[in-house]
């Protein structure tokens, strides 16, 4: 608990930073857009569908749907930006829908009124429309609020810090109170804004002066804060760490601080941790130096990197035609082969193998029409599945897709009978599950690799010397025991990387 | 003082008001009397501007109020709404205070208007920081003619300002209204449907109907020698009324008696 509560400031911090800004940026549009849609007809229609459509993107989808879009327009596109970029958006239906009613509710008697008495259009607006509209769209500010806060959590896999870090890392493994902490810190922080934007409106409306100045010098000293904590780094002329990321699983957090514990103790040079990144997400961090190095698996980079279709490919033929694709096509640098594979795995609970005599993929055949396989929300769309379905003739009776840290529970409790796991995971032994053999071949080989940006090759080499010493450095068996600790046993994935730093540097100490 | 002439408003093929022309006097009160749908409002919004005229002109103080940016002409006019129209979000002081503020008059010159205006509309001047939701509807109107006065205008309209409100207290704003014009020697266009009213306040009223004017004169040139038979049945309203009244205090007394 004290681990996780030292993370607190750094990820409250982020997370305020993108609420505050995104919310200021989406008030900032939609207040003056909805005061022209009030005066141009036409713009009105367009503008409330647009921001619409906008809004019934599911908001994860939205997040990541910056990734590529700011990487087509050559901006920033994994981190702090398209984060803002798609809170924002999030954010501006409710406010400009609230400020488009707001005005066109005020009575058409209190306009006229407005022009008896000698307003011009803009004091008509100013005097008359927009108090009278007040209340109605801080509603709407009140609600982007709430809102803002609650998605800014998703910005995580598309690599801006935020609470979300608590809630993506502890529902990979495992770890309940992490999840407990970014819920509550999040939603502490929506009833703070939302309550101080409503005692903003309470001062305005009923004319509390000192509650008014209260509100706004809290506001005020909130969004000095964040402006001050997001301009530091820039002001600095502090050495750029050097960039670790992690995908969002148990192993990636363990390798990606175990790295990170590396790299310092071999250079000298400070480092920073990217984590829960969405799976291509990394891979593009890295190609646009977001990112200076993050483990991958052949297997990974040759299906949607690369897009081959043939997934059949030896292990040694697979690894050079990565390693071709990193170096010449990104001059992203492969900087080592850990030493282990990462695969798919179908597994069953072992006394059900017991029972129905499974050994390999292929005895499932027979059974399959009356079992369910559950597996990793990608899987089923991923080229193995096909391939694995076709080799062995599997019709299985349903498919269902989870969240891979359920996936092994639902296993367990015999809500599903078959799970596509992965090998080095832990919960294999934990969960008692047997891994069916893939005698023919169908699951591609996922060797797990260092792959590295170009600016490490430019600008650190020893950094890449660093990673080269780390060849061969983790077998499948040790790989496997350190997800068990995290998983199972609840370890911080930090103090199980600390260690293997630790041992690795006796063994190689000369 | 204000020349309308040939004052016309077609929206489409419908024409509301037809080739409207008066002439009120410095310091005279003309009523325009009317049903729904007479086009006396729309008549009356012309000569500020609320509604612009199709065809015709409107001059005040011989200066064609075309000519004039319409915020500014209508800061030299008093008006009087319907439905009162006061502020909600604002106190009855900072309604009264509004077109002073458009005008950029000096703080303490505003301050000492609303409260002069609050006196003048007999207002209890301790009602200045309230809002107009506290008020009756009597007071809300009184606030309603103090904000039109505000700005000292010579010329003042007033669309059925008292219509709403109950016959007593329509009774004494009345009252209150007459002093008030006399005082100020305000020149004034007040639109009614209310024959009692436009009798009780006129100083000559001008009858329409189907958006046309159909008679002019003082009120005793309308009783006695109405142009018509619209006109007619319009004046002899009140009449009728009265015998009314007096068959009821006649029954009355003669049940007594029995």
């Amino acid at each position: 608990m004290t681990e996780l509560l030292a993370l607190l400031p750094s990820y409250l911090t982020a997370h305020l930073q993108l609420t505050l800004l995104a919310l200021l940026l989406s008030a900032g549009i939609s207040v003056p857009l909805g005061i022209a849609a009030s005066r141009i007809t036409w713009l009105e229609q367009p503008s409330l569908a647009l921001a619409g459509i906008i809004q019934t993107v599911p908001s994860l989808a939205l997040l990541a749907a910056m990734v590529p879009v700011l990487a087509a327009l050559d901006l920033q596109s994994i981190g702090f930006l398209p984060a803002i970029v798609g809170l924002t958006l999030y954010g501006v239906l409710p406010v400009l829908r609230n400020t488009v009613t707001g005005i066109a509710g005020v009575d058409p008697a209190l306009r006229e009124a407005a022009r008896g008495v000698g307003m011009t259009a803009r004091q008509q607006l100013l005097l008359v429309e927009l108090p009278l509209a007040m209340p109605v769209i801080v509603a709407g500010i009140r609600t982007a609020t709430v809102w803002v806060v609650g998605i800014a959590t998703l910005s995580t896999p598309v690599g801006a810090t935020s609470l979300g870090n608590y809630i993506f890392s502890g529902l990979q493994t495992r770890n309940y109170a992490a999840i407990l902490v970014g819920c509550v810190a999040a939603a502490g922080l929506a009833l703070l804004l939302d309550g101080l934007v409503r005692a903003i409106e309470v001062g305005l409306v009923r004319r509390r002066r000192g509650r008014l100045a209260a509100a706004l010098g809290a506001v005020a000293v909130l969004y000095a804060y964040a402006g001050i904590t997001l301009a530091a780094p820039l002001l600095g002329d502090r050495e750029r760490p050097i960039v670790v990321g992690a995908k969002s699983f148990t192993e990636q957090y363990i390798l990606s601080a175990a790295i990170a514990g590396w790299v310092e103790r071999e250079t000298g040079r400070p480092t920073a941790l990217l984590q829960s990144l969405g799976s291509l997400v990394a891979f593009d961090a890295v190609d646009t130096g977001e990112v200076d190095v993050y483990v991958d698996y052949t297997g990974t980079i040759w299906a949607n990197e690369m897009g081959r279709a043939q997934i059949r490919a030896g292990r040694a033929e697979m690894l050079d035609g990565v390693r071709d694709f990193l170096e010449d096509g990104h001059g992203m640098t492969l900087a080592a082969t850990l030493g282990f594979e990462n695969t798919y795995a179908l597994t069953v609970r072992a006394e059900h193998a017991e029972r129905l005599g499974l050994r390999t993929i292929g005895d499932l055949a027979d059974h399959a029409p009356r079992l369910a396989i559950g597996a990793d929300v990608e899987f089923f769309a991923r080229p193995e599945w096909p391939a694995v379905r076709d080799t062995y003739g599997l019709d299985f009776r349903e498919e269902r897709a989870m969240d891979a840290s359920l996936m092994y529970q639902a296993a367990a409790t015999e809500e599903v009978d078959v799970i596509s796991a992965y090998t080095t995971d832990g919960r294999i032994a934990a969960y008692d599950l047997r891994v069916l053999e893939d005698d023919r071949g169908a699951i591609p080989p996922y060797d797990a690799i260092l792959v590295a940006g170009a600016r490490l090759a430019a600008e650190a080499p020893d950094v890449l010397d660093a990673l080269a010493r780390l060849e061969g450095a983790i077998d499948a068996e040790r790989m496997r025991s350190m997800n068990l600790r995290v998983d199972e046993r609840g370890e911080d994935p930090a103090t199980v990387a600390a260690a293997f730093v630790e041992t690795l540097s006796n063994d190689r100490a000369p | 003082m204000i020349q309308a002439d040939g004052l016309t408003k077609r929206y489409g093929d419908a024409t509301v008001v037809d080739g409207f022309s008066l002439n009120v006097k410095a310091g005279e009160l003309v009523v325009l009397l009317g049903g729904s749908g007479s086009g006396k409002t729309t008549t009356l919004k012309m000569i500020n501007r609320l509604i612009e005229p199709t065809a015709g002109s409107v001059r005040l103080d011989g200066v064609d109020t075309a000519e004039l940016p319409p915020h500014e002409l209508r800061r030299r006019i008093g008006y009087v709404f319907q439905r009162i129209g006061l502020f909600p979000h604002m106190t009855v002081g900072e309604n009264v205070a509004v077109t002073p503020g458009l005008l950029g008059w000096p703080l303490e010159r505003t301050a000492a208007r609303v409260d002069e205006l609050l006196e003048l509309v007999e207002l209890d001047p301790a009602l200045r920081d309230r809002r107009p939701s506290e008020l009756s509807g009597g007071q809300q109107q009184r606030v309603g003619v103090a904000r039109a006065l505000a700005a000292e205008p010579r010329v003042m309209l007033l669309d059925e300002p008292f219509g709403a409100l109950d016959p007593v207290t329509r009774e004494r704003l009345q009252q209150s209204f007459l002093r008030i014009r006399t005082r100020l020697a305000l020149t004034t266009v007040f639109v009614t449907h209310d024959m009692t009213e436009a009798l009780t306040l006129a100083d000559r009223i001008g009858v329409m109907h189907d958006g046309r004017l159909l008679q002019l004169g003082t009120p005793r040139d309308l009783l006695t020698r109405p142009a018509d038979d619209y006109v007619d049945r319009l004046m002899s309203t009140p009449r009728r009324q009265a015998a009314v009244v007096d068959a009821l205090i006649g029954g009355t007394t003669a049940e007594a008696r029995s």
